[in-house]
């Protein structure tokens, strides 16, 4: 980090004592400075810096006790949204939406998958059709999976504007007004008995074309820049040894030795070797990337994270006896930021079925590393070069 | 020092560019002189140890001496570049005793402060090798193979690695009293074993009543013979990596360029998602052998990282060799391809210096569990 930053970040932290300034705005002038996204440029919360030097601005931030937004709550925008609407929104999208994103003003939402879209997004078909006299553009269809859009300002929404082409050429990005008339959000209730996530009707939706990403019909690659940054963390931190789930499930063991058999600590002590191979992967995988942009990589993180959280959860259940055939609440809820490490045994061992699932599947990860990092040959496909409208679903 | 809590700050677990350099340096020179034809050919010849390979190293690259201090005639790096070189030395299961001279005596040495072998194993000129039996586990008892009676030596060790080619072997052994020692030997009986990996021929070591010099007794022994299991257990999960590392490159690559049922095999998908897994499989295998080589380089909860490092290593590599063999089909069964002699070094390196199962009880005796 250069003296002219460490010096931005002294002044700010002058100015704004992190203890007392309210969080929105010590972020506001946190973006205002251009100390938000380092490498994003000046007036939209960056300076133009190298990305490398983000890690050291949220590490000099963090050890001021500087405020942070919730990443349960805000992940979505951050993470997603924010590098979508820096890579492909006019500066008037831009200027509008990035600086309330940063403070948390504004919560975000995605609306990507459907019922029948979701191993394969591109097949989508939530129709956007545009109106002649305005310009404006009028979208109908089904969103699901939708995390947080019962608590959503804003959306990150792709639809399909060309039905007569082939799929991935046809669709249209858009940023859309959760509060608009038109959108009806249904909780989505899971296995665990809560509902996380959510259904989205989209009827009539009236979106400005103003609120489009790129170009129309270019909604395929718009998307790929939110896919790329899904599965990077957020300004992430070294985990720790023990920090995750087999962290719950080796105290449950030290405190109850009378809970113990050669064959379960077998299990165990297995579980606990490559839960920690899969930290020290995710540790070596943030310090390269600290350094430059997300890849594929990030795929065997999760698949392998997805894996361990399974095994580590059901190991869990066995290891508690009959204590393991109880669950805490079957009771409908809305939780707010479901966290697997505080939720019941029960919870941890269905919750985690999601893991595999959620984010895109195991085997659709499998084929990326296998196609994009080892090169092998891509699967035959059948749909490529047929219209959407007459693909068989 | 808790094990159960204290995180392993700090650890840098990439490689610098001198590592990238060295590593260029020890590949290039491999690649023309252990090509894997003239490799498969040695481990039928007399003499199984490729003697002017290891001067290559010792005397073109100087990679013998990394983690040797420079006034002992050493390079003044460390382990972490050690394991580059072992990586590499995996990767092309070359038949050199880098392993049993650079590492285990090496290391045992270095632990005990010696300075006159130390300086001769540094720049190669002589090789040394740990008389112990090669699956040793680090956290065992002291060897009790060879006994001290009236100043001799007397005994027989089994499996021992690269004692064939050495000059000097380290020998643990027991003096009437019980007492642990360290022994430096010359003159001991090294005959060849039929091993399993055929490019790291085991020895049995025979001494009857021979000469050694005393090293170290009591405590000061069992520490360097700790140093020693610690750090080759630790580095030999780099061995390992460059072993997986080669299992999985030379297989997608056949994976490409193999065809059946009019298209290359690497397209189905039942091979596709195998290849993926093994992937990840070689990507967590290369951060935990970092970690290793970088706790032992710290001394940063050593013997922790080398049992996780041989906890997880070993069945890494036994997969990815495994992996290969089959994915290669009927060509990865024959003895002209070299897909044997990878599966034979990491079957054999996972039993080596103790197979999973005991790190694992070691893991759990570190950390409460």
């Amino acid at each position: 980090m250069d003296a002219e930053l460490s010096r931005a970040i002294r002044d700010l932290l002058d100015s704004y004592d992190p203890a007392t300034t309210p969080v929105a705005e010590f972020l506001g002038a946190r973006f205002d400075a251009g100390l938000a996204w380092v490498h994003f440029p000046e007036g939209l919360g960056g300076r133009s810096a190298p990305r490398s030097v983000q890690q050291e601005v949220n590490d000099a931030f963090a050890a001021a006790g500087a405020p942070t937004l919730d990443i349960g709550r805000h992940g979505i925008g951050l993470g997603m949204a924010a590098p979508t609407l820096l890579a492909h929104g006019s500066d008037e999208v831009r200027r509008r939406f990035l600086r309330p994103l940063w403070t948390g003003e504004e919560t975000w939402c995605q609306l990507f998958s459907e019922p029948g879209a979701g191993s394969d997004l591109a097949a989508l078909g939530t129709r956007a059709v545009q109106e002649p006299e305005t310009g404006d553009w009028i979208v109908d269809g089904q969103k699901v999976w939708t995390s947080l859009a019962h608590e959503a300002d804003w959306a990150i929404l792709v639809t399909r504007t060309d039905p007569d082409v082939p799929k991935h050429r046809g669709m249209t990005y858009f940023v859309c007004d959760m509060h608009a008339p038109g959108v009806e959000v249904r909780p989505l209730r899971q296995a665990t008995g809560e509902a996380e996530f959510n259904e989205v009707f989209l009827t009539g939706v009236r979106i400005p074309d103003a609120h489009r990403l790129g170009a129309v019909g270019d909604g395929w690659r718009v998307a790929q820049t939110t896919l790329m940054n899904e599965r990077v963390a957020i300004g992430g931190h070294a985990e720790p040894r023990e920090g995750g789930m087999i962290g719950v499930v080796a105290r449950t063991w030290r405190e109850h030795p009378e809970l113990h058999t050669p064959a379960l600590k077998d299990a165990l002590l297995r579980l606990w070797v490559d839960a920690e191979a899969a930290r020290l992967t995710s540790e070596r995988l943030r310090q390269q990337l600290a350094a430059g942009q997300p890849g594929p990589e990030g795929s065997a993180a999760k698949l392998a994270f997805a894996r361990l959280n399974q095994q580590i959860s059901g190991l869990e259940l066995e290891l508690l006896g009959g204590e393991g055939l109880e669950y805490h609440d079957w009771t409908f809820r809305r939780p707010a930021n479901p966290s697997m490490l505080e939720g019941s045994p029960g919870y941890r061992y269905l919750r985690a079925k999601g893991n595999s699932i959620e984010g895109g599947t195991s085997e659709i990860l499998r084929g990326i590393i296998a196609e994009r990092v080892l090169g092998l040959p891509q699967e035959i496909r059948v749909d490529k070069d047929v219209p959407w409208k007459d693909l068989p679903r | 020092m808790n094990a159960t809590t204290t995180d392993q700050g700090g650890a840098d677990l990439g490689y610098s560019e001198v590592e990238e350099e060295l590593r260029a340096n020890v590949r290039a020179l491999l690649a023309e002189r252990a090509p894997a034809n003239a490799t498969l050919a040695r481990t039928e010849a007399e003499q199984t140890t490729d003697l002017a390979l290891w001067r290559a190293l010792a005397g073109e690259l100087g990679v013998t001496g990394l983690p040797v201090p420079e006034e002992l005639g050493g390079a003044g790096a460390s382990w972490r570049e050690t394991a580059v070189v072992l990586e590499e030395l995996g990767r092309a299961v070359a038949p050199v005793p880098f392993f049993g001279s650079c590492v285990l005596a090496t290391a045992a040495l270095l632990a005990l402060g010696e300075r006159k072998i130390l300086p001769q194993l540094a720049s190669g000129e002589a090789i040394g090798a740990l008389a112990i039996p090669f699956a040793s586990a680090p956290g065992g008892a002291f060897p009790a193979d060879v006994r001290v009676s009236q100043g001799l030596l007397s005994g027989t060790v089994r499996q021992v690695a690269d004692a064939l080619t050495a000059d000097v072997l380290l020998v643990p052994a027991v003096a009437a009293d019980g007492t642990a020692e360290l022994y430096a030997v010359t003159g001991a009986l090294v005959e060849p074993t039929v091993s399993l990996d055929m490019t790291r021929q085991l020895a049995v070591v025979t001494l009857e009543e021979v000469e050694g010099i005393l090293l170290a007794s009591g405590s000061e022994a069992a520490a360097a013979l700790d140093a020693a299991l610690e750090t080759g257990a630790a580095l030999l999960a780099s061995e390992q990596l460059g072993v997986a590392g080669w299992a999985l490159t030379t297989t997608v690559a056949y994976a490409k360029e193999r065809h059946q049922f009019g298209r290359p095999i690497g397209g189905f998908q039942a091979v596709k998602h195998r290849l993926a897994d093994l992937w990840v499989l070689v990507t967590q295998l290369r951060a935990v052998a970092r970690a290793g080589a970088d706790a032992v380089t710290r001394d940063a909860e050593r013997a922790l990282y080398a049992a996780l490092a041989q906890a997880f290593a070993s069945g890494a590599a036994v997969t990815a060799t495994e992996e290969a063999v089959q994915l290669h089909g009927g060509i990865g069964f024959t003895w002209e391809h070299p897909a044997h002699l990878y599966l034979k070094r990491a079957k054999s390196a996972s039993i080596a210096l103790g197979t999973a199962d005991r790190h694992r009880a070691r893991i759990a005796s570190l950390t409460h569990l």
